[in-house]
């Protein structure tokens, strides 16, 4: 029996596993110890939960448990690995190099550098949403110190070329930051074969709990320190104070583990429900897939709806089914999506589109009312539009001049 | 439209945007009245097409009028948009009917809003409403020898 509602916007929060939550629940009550309090066994008892947990993380993306810090997620990832190098090593330079579809704690952090007297590029995509390698190398000045690119995008899913990023900044000796938010825990991420200096990850977007979040930050070849950014009792090795937030590091840690056990059977699944999705649903007249098809994260299908508003379109069916949409109809800005702007789209196909997140708990029985909904709402509003009438009528709605507010 | 944003504090605009749609929107939005195209080659229909694609609001709403009595005799819409934009365009042609062109000029986006329950963040889907019809009218207006209506720009 299907159960309603469907979530699929598992990019921007996945459910916690049951077994996560297990693993959690005696580190709320009967150890609830701080893992600092080195002359108690409560102490005690909470450090060799964080020192396992620590080790489940570190094994997922192939780091030296030394090498993670754990914070509160991350944008407190993305701040800290960011701000972190900007100050370390203001002496070698202050230029960053990132790019345009960088998730908002990202770019607003390279923001708040600018207004402090540093420098930043903003490369542009290609059209499939990757970045052009050769516009990469020839951003790199003497004074760059950092190029900050994110593993997967969070709106199209793409993958970035991690390898070939790295292989550039070791040739000039910049170090690579990398906001893996999306890709950890659903695809294959190794801090060493990838070459990432510096990466930021959470435990929500994988099954694990909210508020608890790592950032890698590599202890050999080279070895890297980021400058503290709150002040405190020195805590993960001195880069980011406050107590350890003991249970949700566990749930972390079992998140982890459990996703690198089953994370390539996940992958495997959830690719072939999102083909059969992405597949039906381009079967309707003038839609499109929007990013690179080929070097995506398995889960993730945004697709435009052509003459049709994605606000509109959700609400045909959001009681039932959780999506996204690249409108932005609501917000305050009324600006659609800049990821699927960059991408050169035209404002009105960014407003057309649909954001599809799969994840562990979705089935086929769920994608399957979620084709028929989607496509039902998608003919009717259709009907509805007036952009549509002009299209099947041959009138070219780009000569049209309207009326801007 | 902006400053009405900024005047409400944080919290509002957050529970706004949650709840945005009003039980009339959703009727309007679920089953749509006059949906369709009137004739747009006869002189006593008028067109109004107001919004842009760039904007995700585009509506075409049409009136057709009875030369003798001028009164509305019919009314169509279509539009792409949100469904705050799909219902004001809805209720505007439900009200259109049976008014004379002269009463239907007196339509205040306001009155959709109030009618709607529409929150601040959808005011401006009122506004493109009335646009389109006085947009319309003076389509008419102008397919009839009269002259075109001069109206006060409202702010989106």
């Amino acid at each position: 029996m299907l159960k309603l509602p469907i979530y699929l916007d598992n990019n921007a929060t996945t459910p916690m596993d049951p077994r996560v939550l297990e693993a959690m629940i005696p580190y709320f009550t009967e150890h609830f110890g701080n893992a600092a309090s080195r002359n108690h066994p409560f102490g005690w008892e909470a450090e060799e939960a964080v020192d396992y947990a620590r080790e489940q993380v570190a094994k997922l993306i192939g780091a030296d448990p030394k090498e993670i810090i754990f914070t509160s997620g991350a944008t407190e990832g993305d701040n800290l690995g960011i701000k972190g190098v900007y100050e370390m090593y203001a002496s070698k330079g202050n230029h960053i190099i990132t790019c345009t579809t960088e998730h908002k704690a990202v770019l607003d952090t390279c923001k708040h550098i600018e207004r402090t007297g540093g420098e930043v590029t903003y490369l542009e995509v290609k059209a499939d949403g990757l970045i052009d390698l050769k516009e990469l190398e020839a951003a790199i000045k003497p004074t760059t110190i950092l190029i900050a690119i994110m593993y997967a995008n969070n709106e199209i899913g793409v993958i970035q070329p991690v390898k070939e990023i790295s292989t550039i900044a070791k040739k000039h000796g910049v170090l690579f930051f990398s906001d893996a938010v999306q890709a950890v825990g659903k695809i294959p991420v190794d801090v060493n074969k990838d070459g990432i200096d510096i990466m930021a990850f959470t435990a929500h977007k994988m099954y694990g709990p909210k508020g608890i979040g790592a950032l890698y930050v590599r202890r050999k070849n080279p070895r890297v320190k980021v400058t503290a950014q709150m002040d405190g009792g020195g805590h993960e090795r001195g880069m980011r104070s406050g107590t350890l937030n003991v249970p949700g590091i566990v749930g972390f840690g079992k998140a982890c583990e459990l996703a690198r056990l089953e994370m390539a059977e996940d992958a495997a699944r959830l690719s072939i429900l999102r083909d059969k999705l992405e597949n039906a649903l381009t079967q309707i007249e003038e839609t499109y897939v929007n990013g690179n098809r080929e070097h995506r994260l398995p889960h993730v299908a945004n697709i435009s709806f052509k003459y049709v508003e994605g606000e509109g379109l959700l609400m045909g069916f959001n009681k039932n089914i959780a999506l996204s949409s690249g409108s932005a109809c609501t917000s305050a800005s009324l600006e659609p999506s800049y990821v699927l702007k960059a991408l050169g789209l035209g404002d009105d196909l960014a407003h057309s589109s649909l954001r599809f997140g799969l994840g562990r708990f979705t089935t086929e029985e769920q994608i399957d009312y979620t084709i028929k909904s989607v496509s039902e709402t998608v003919l009717k509003l259709r009907e509805m539009s007036p952009l549509w009438e002009m299209f099947k009528e041959g009138v070219d709605i780009d000569k049209i001049e309207w009326a801007h507010h | 439209m902006y400053f009405l944003i900024f005047k409400l504090p944080y919290f509002q605009i957050f529970k706004l945007t949650k709840m945005a749609y009003s039980e009339k929107v959703i009727d309007h939005y679920s089953n749509p009245k006059n949906v369709g195209t009137l004739d747009k080659s006869k002189k006593n229909v008028g067109t109004g097409l107001v919004g842009a694609p760039e904007c995700g609001d585009v509506m075409r709403l049409q009136i057709e009028v009875d030369d003798a009595t001028g009164v509305i005799t019919d009314a169509k819409f279509k539009t792409f948009g949100c469904g705050s934009a799909i219902a004001s365009s809805s209720l505007a042609t439900e009200w259109l009917k049976g008014k004379t062109v002269d009463q239907a000029v007196q339509i205040d986006n306001m009155d959709l809003v109030e009618e709607l329950n529409l929150p601040p963040v959808k005011i401006h889907c009122s506004v493109l409403a009335e646009d389109a019809i006085k947009s319309a009218i003076n389509d008419y207006r102008k397919k009839n020898g009269l002259e075109e209506l001069v109206f006060e720009e409202k702010i989106h």
